[in-house]
């Protein structure tokens, strides 16, 4: 079996290619989770790249993308498989001579059969990158069903009995952290976790997302975000917000960055009152003037 | 000035260095990381994919094979710092710098943020400024006993250098002349000044573990997580640490409680969403839809010591609830310390307490009279001014450490409360085994009231998850 990446250096080099800067704990968890072959469990607050990592290593190794979005109430049949029933009873209708026996034969095979993301990446005979998101929104018992598909790579379909992986897919499973995963699922996974990057990672991310920006702006842009995340807030601004705030600028057309225009382009970074308050005292910002946006 | 560290060239055999990741993975249990012979395994596995030369790398690939959750890593990098790195062999420059000029220096390179003058800049202080009871005077190769008292000190340092005085001249070395910059500079500075004052402590510790061998300062000198630090002993960084981990924490709480009721559901077939689902299968009703049923919220009363010994915990409990009121119908609370005074109006629903809300609280209401903690007062007054708070779906949560300076404890108070509520618990910051010494009560009253020790946030947790209402 062909694994994914050759080294970590081919992983930072082929991933930034893709779009992505990782870090190097990034680039190390997601070179070993190709090299032993286990699926990579990522948290970290909401915003740092946790799926645009999924996308970023699909395109990097140029395999298909087979994302299970979870949700609270997802069961078996949405996640792993499902009788198509209705086509089933059409059939039966339809044949109302045939015997039990070859009936029963003929509705349970593949062609009734409705593929879900899980059986669907396990029977996907391409490379193929798995990503279940948001794993802790889902119930405890999609956890249960997991273990066997990231275990062993295979699926237990009574009527049609086991299937396995052709190739063994890449598994990406990312959480939020609103709860706390079972001790059984996170032993088979590896784990990582993103947290906000460092000053120098987030200009040259800011830089290759919204090249746009002023090249004077980008170091300013960066610290106020990284001084936001000092104070106490209820939801510090992570990635995705510094690069909003990048293009709002841009679209402002500042040219430098002021307390003014920072106060006025607040909500871009912050998404509370309580939070809006805070970083207006700490942070000084004057109050906010009509015409005052670049 | 010292040259660059030249570390973890030499390539020890196979067999020390499985000998070492075990002994590494039995200290990491002993500090309450929790990692299986199979996680060991992965990590000896991408020891030998990754190689010893790049020790970042290593250890980032190690923290991916032996970690499980958020808020280990620090624990994780101190012990990993001691085990797989060496430290250069201190070097005294042959003219001291004066400390004047050392400051200068520290201030240059935290100003430009330049990462490899701050980690020499670390060594250099400790070497010049930190050294105690003889260590570094060029004898430190043979281990040296713990009686002989010579070691490294990140203290000693620190409080020659007071890098606290510095921040000024660092935000003026970061250029920046709007007001914006000034501010913004100086939260940044602060932060680069912790990272260089971390870089002290672990420089420390590597060295007095070279002077005391590995394992000593590896059960003693390394600081615990965050979750587990108990709540009376906490420091100002550890609080601010812990007060990140409660809000998600409630968040958690919510979600969980919200999924239990939902979950609950039983009883009547709701005919119009059953027979549409049943669509799906041709028209046969096959899996019935279930009225949800209406749920009367429950509402919470909350009774908190504010007595000096305990504030650091009533604010996070505070907070906690704060953030659970969404949760519940109605929430009052309560605070005393010798006599009781309703809470409620000091916060703000949807915004969490700000710190210091305990401290306000008592100089804003009539808490206080005296100023020494008396629950048998306490409990008397509420049950004198506020008992029809209670009521039969009413959850009382009392938290205090029920220390009483040997005052009545006034159990037929107590008792008069946990009969008019539904529930009634108790949640003591102090740990269990000295409920019964000195002036606490708390032996008494935990015979009429559920009591729960709950020392750290990972306890915290844990009882609220269990008090929640099903």
């Amino acid at each position: 079996m062909s694994k994914f990446f050759g080294s970590v250096d081919d992983v930072t080099r082929r991933l930034t290619d893709a779009g992505y800067l990782p870090s190097t704990d990034i680039a190390t968890a997601v070179f070993l989770a190709g090299h032993l072959g286990k699926p990579l469990l990522i948290e970290g607050p909401a915003g740092v790249g946790k799926t645009e990592l999924a996308k970023a290593i699909a395109t990097a190794t140029t395999s298909d993308l087979v994302r299970l979005q979870c949700y609270e109430g997802i069961d078996e049949a949405r996640a792993l498989y499902e009788w198509n029933h209705a086509k089933q009873l059409l059939r039966i209708t339809a044949t109302d001579n045939e015997g039990w026996d070859s009936t029963r034969d003929h509705v349970f095979t593949e062609e009734f059969l409705l593929q879900r993301p899980l059986l669907a990446a396990i029977r996907n005979p391409h490379s193929t990158v798995l990503l279940i998101d948001e794993l802790d929104k889902a119930d405890v018992e999609l956890e249960g069903l997991l273990l066997e598909v990231l275990g062993d790579f295979q699926i237990s379909i009574p009527e049609l009995g086991t299937v396995t992986a052709l190739r063994k897919p890449f598994v990406i499973v990312t959480s939020n952290a609103n709860r706390e995963l079972s001790e059984a699922l996170k032993r088979r996974c590896l784990y990582l976790h993103i947290d906000y990057p460092t000053a120098e990672l987030e200009r040259a991310i800011v830089r290759l997302k919204v090249p746009e920006l002023d090249e004077t702006l980008g170091e300013p842009v960066v610290r106020v975000v990284g001084a936001l995340r000092e104070l106490s807030l209820r939801k510090a601004p992570s990635i995705a917000e510094t690069v909003d705030w990048a293009r709002t600028l841009v679209a402002l057309r500042a040219r430098n960055l002021t307390g003014a225009v920072v106060r006025s382009t607040l909500g871009v970074l912050l998404k509370y009152q309580a939070d809006h308050r805070i970083a207006i005292e700490r942070l000084e910002l004057p109050e906010a003037r009509e015409g005052q946006a670049s | 000035m010292t040259t660059r560290s030249t570390r973890g060239t030499a390539q020890p055999p196979a067999d020390a260095m499985t000998d070492r990741l075990v002994e590494f993975v039995g200290l990491l249990r002993d500090h309450g990381i929790a990692a299986g012979p199979s996680e060991t395994i992965d990590a000896a596995e991408a020891m030998l994919a990754l190689g010893l030369a790049d020790r970042n790398r290593l250890r980032s690939g190690m923290a991916a094979c032996l970690l499980r959750r958020n808020g280990q890593r620090a624990v994780f990098d101190q012990l990993f710092d001691l085990y797989f790195l060496t430290p250069d062999q201190p070097q005294l420059s042959s003219t001291p710098e004066s400390i004047d000029a050392l400051r200068d220096r520290v201030v240059s390179a935290l100003a430009q943020d330049d990462r490899a003058a701050t980690a020499d800049l670390a060594r250099q202080a400790l070497t010049e400024l930190g050294a105690y009871g003889g260590a570094g005077t060029g004898q430190t190769s043979a281990p040296v006993t713990t009686a002989s008292g010579a070691g490294w000190s990140s203290y000693l340092t620190m409080k020659s250098l007071r890098p606290e005085d510095l921040i000024a001249r660092i935000v003026a070395g970061m250029g920046g002349n709007s007001d914006l910059d000034t501010t913004v500079h100086t939260i940044e500075a602060n932060r680069r000044l912790n990272a260089f004052r971390t870089a002290v402590q672990t420089e420390a510790r590597l060295r007095s573990a070279q002077l005391r061998g590995t394992e000593y300062i590896a059960r003693r000198g390394v600081q615990s997580s965050t979750d587990q630090v108990d709540f009376l002993g906490a420091r100002e960084q550890d609080l601010a640490e812990m007060r990140r981990l409660v809000n998600p924490l409630a968040r958690k709480l919510a979600t969980r409680l919200a999924a239990r009721r939902r979950k609950s559901v039983r009883g009547q077939i709701d005919m119009r969403r059953t027979l549409r689902r049943s669509m799906a299968t041709g028209g046969v009703p096959i899996a019935p839809v279930l009225r949800a049923r209406k749920h009367g919220r429950p509402d919470l009363v909350v009774l908190a010591d504010l007595s000096g010994s305990v504030t650091g915990f009533a604010e996070f409990t505070l907070q906690l609830v704060q953030a659970l009121q969404d949760q519940f119908n109605k929430v009052r609370s309560f605070g005393f310390i010798d006599t009781c005074d309703e809470i409620t109006s000091f916060f703000t629903p949807g915004e969490p307490p700000t710190p210091g809300t305990a401290a306000r609280i008592v100089r804003n209401s009539n808490v206080a009279r005296f100023g020494s903690s008396n629950y048998g007062e306490a409990l008397q007054g509420f049950v004198d001014n506020y008992l029809d708070a209670l009521g039969p779906r009413t959850s009382l949560l009392i938290l205090g450490d029920a220390r009483t300076n040997r005052t009545d404890p006034n159990l037929a108070a107590l008792q008069a409360m946990s009969d008019r509520a539904k529930h009634a618990y108790w949640l003591n910051p102090e740990p269990s085994r000295s409920w019964s010494t000195g002036d606490s009560a708390a032996d008494v009253y935990a015979e009429r009231i559920t009591m729960h020790e709950c020392r750290n946030v990972k306890q915290l947790a844990e009882v609220i998850a269990r008090l929640l209402p099903t």
